[in-house]
């Protein structure tokens, strides 16, 4: 589903990723850990097209980046730090907006549908910019899947969310997982990501320093596991 | 020595054990969620995305797609405006301001103020105009919805051309409101055909340009200095060309002497026109 080769890429004289491999079988959920600056949220967006590599290849569901980026984009969503929404639109309105980008048919039942499964179909004609950070969250996935991505790619999905968000945001991330898409999630909360994901890669100084499935890896390891990667002891 | 290193071995369990205990109450957390599921805001309503029958509609023209994008964008921006008034209430003032500055500041006589009417015009459009591109590129980039516009599957000049029709369509309506105004406080009548299709023409070209460096300018620290610095130079071609055809029409000057000036004008917006379109995947790239 997702193949990286050798991935470098580059910021005029800085190297973030340093021949960077990666791969991504179908309905795999992976955790991407690491500590901040290791280059976590630059390989997402090279994942999600909004970076170009310096050198070396990125394959998405068989179409290669950034030579076939429109078929990569049709199937992927992407939900980032920033939530992507207007707050001066309605929910409704936000994600009328992105369907319409997306070309998508039946966009009433669509979108009635979508804001109903993230729990927001009694605040549809609310304006964004009155929403939470939670709900702004849960309405940037229901953008990231309005268009049935075969990929989704998280980028720290849980920064700024209190506790009883972030219950709700494990639960979506839950729901999307149970629907056999590939996601690839960033984050540095291992205790989040650690009954969530199916495989945790850690990357660090730009390259992914150790991968492991949640099997062979417990829940109580993980924390070990991560310090060896990151720090080589 | 060794007891310090003793330390730090204590120091990192403690910090283990917390993470595990963190990790053990997620999992609690988690298994007290599932239980009370009929509880939570989100619905067990079956996703509509679950068939893997994408609603992508791939029989539609790349034409028609491309048209469906670049009028979601003007659709957006307009809606967008309407609730907040934020540009046009601030592009607004502005020209307002500057052309009662300039008719308090100069004190004309009705011949002298015909002569430089042409002049103040522009001025106050391409400084409002400023004001409108640097808001409207800040919207989308605040909120990180610039990226949401690169990730839609389309043509990335559909972007450009709905977001420069946009921004078009809010310099017409401050031109609209700031024409009878200063008509009114310049004793000066501006509803001549001939300067309107100058206007129409020189904002083109202003907003052709301004919309690719605005799109280039709020990427950076310095976006409110950065954008006026790189678009005023870059501009004033066109802004020439439309004092001078304006003058012409006002003074009721020959058609042929005009015409070039016209002619300079469609020659300056399909340049610009062209060059943004040529180079807006380059600067909305990483």
């Amino acid at each position: 589903m997702i193949t990286v080769t050798q991935l470098i890429k580059r910021f005029g004289p800085k190297t973030i990723l340093r021949g960077l491999d990666f791969h991504v079988e179908q309905g795999e959920f992976v955790a991407l850990l690491g500590p901040n600056g290791a280059g976590k949220t630059t390989f997402l967006r090279v994942l999600a097209s909004l970076s170009s590599p310096t050198m070396g290849k990125v394959q998405i569901s068989g179409y290669n980046l950034p030579q076939q980026a429109a078929a990569v984009r049709r199937r992927l969503g992407v939900v980032l730090h920033q939530p992507l929404l207007y707050g001066d639109l309605t929910a409704e309105e936000n994600l009328r907006f992105y369907g319409r980008m997306y070309a998508l048919d039946n966009l009433d039942t669509l979108i009635g549908e979508t804001l109903e499964w993230v729990g927001l179909a009694n605040r549809r004609r609310d304006l964004v910019r009155t929403f939470s950070r939670g709900m702004q969250q849960r309405l940037s996935i229901a953008r990231a899947v309005i268009h049935d991505p075969d990929v989704i790619l998280f980028d720290e999905p849980y920064t700024g969310l209190d506790q009883d968000a972030s219950s709700m945001l494990d639960d979506v991330l839950r729901r999307v997982a149970a629907q056999g898409r590939t996601i690839v999630m960033t984050s540095h909360d291992l205790a989040r990501t650690a009954d969530l994901a199916s495989r945790f890669d850690v990357l660090s100084r730009g390259v992914i320093t150790a991968s492991a499935r949640q099997g062979e890896v417990g829940v109580d390891n993980l924390l070990a596991f991560y310090r060896e990667a990151v720090n080589g002891k | 020595m060794e007891s310090r290193e003793v330390d730090k071995v204590d120091r990192v369990d403690r910090v283990d054990k917390v993470n595990r205990v963190d990790m053990v109450n997620t999992v609690d957390r988690v298994d007290r969620l599932d239980k009370s599921t009929e509880k939570s805001a989100i619905t067990d309503h079956q996703s509509p995305i679950t068939n893997h029958q994408s609603p992508i509609t791939n029989h539609q023209s790349p034409i028609s797609n491309y048209l469906r994008a670049l009028t979601a964008i003007i659709w957006k921006d307009l809606a967008a405006e309407l609730r907040s008034r934020e540009l046009l209430s601030a592009m607004l003032m502005f020209a307002l301001l500057v052309i009662l500055i300039f008719n308090f500041a100069l004190e004309l006589n009705v011949k002298e103020r015909q002569n430089v009417t042409s002049g103040v015009l522009w001025v106050t459009f391409a400084f409002a105009g400023t004001l409108g591109l640097n808001r409207s590129m800040a919207t989308e980039h605040d909120r990180g919805c610039l990226d949401g516009l690169l990730l839609a599957p389309v043509d990335r000049s559909s972007i450009y051309f709905g977001k420069m029709i946009g921004n078009l369509v809010f310099m017409f309506i401050v031109e609209a409101i700031v024409l009878p105004v200063y008509s009114l406080l310049y004793n000066t009548n501006l509803f001549h055909p001939g300067l309107l299709l100058v206007i129409v023409l020189g904002s083109v070209g202003y907003v052709a340009v301004g919309t690719l460096l605005a799109t280039m300018a709020v990427q950076t620290r310095t976006r409110d200095i950065l954008l006026p610095i790189l678009l005023f130079p870059l501009v004033l071609p066109v802004v020439i060309t439309a004092v001078k055809a304006s003058s012409g029409f006002l003074q009721a000057v020959d058609m042929a002497e005009i015409w070039p000036s016209l002619n300079l004008l469609i020659v300056y917006d399909v340049i610009f026109v062209a060059l943004a379109f040529m180079f807006f995947d380059y600067v909305v790239e990483e």
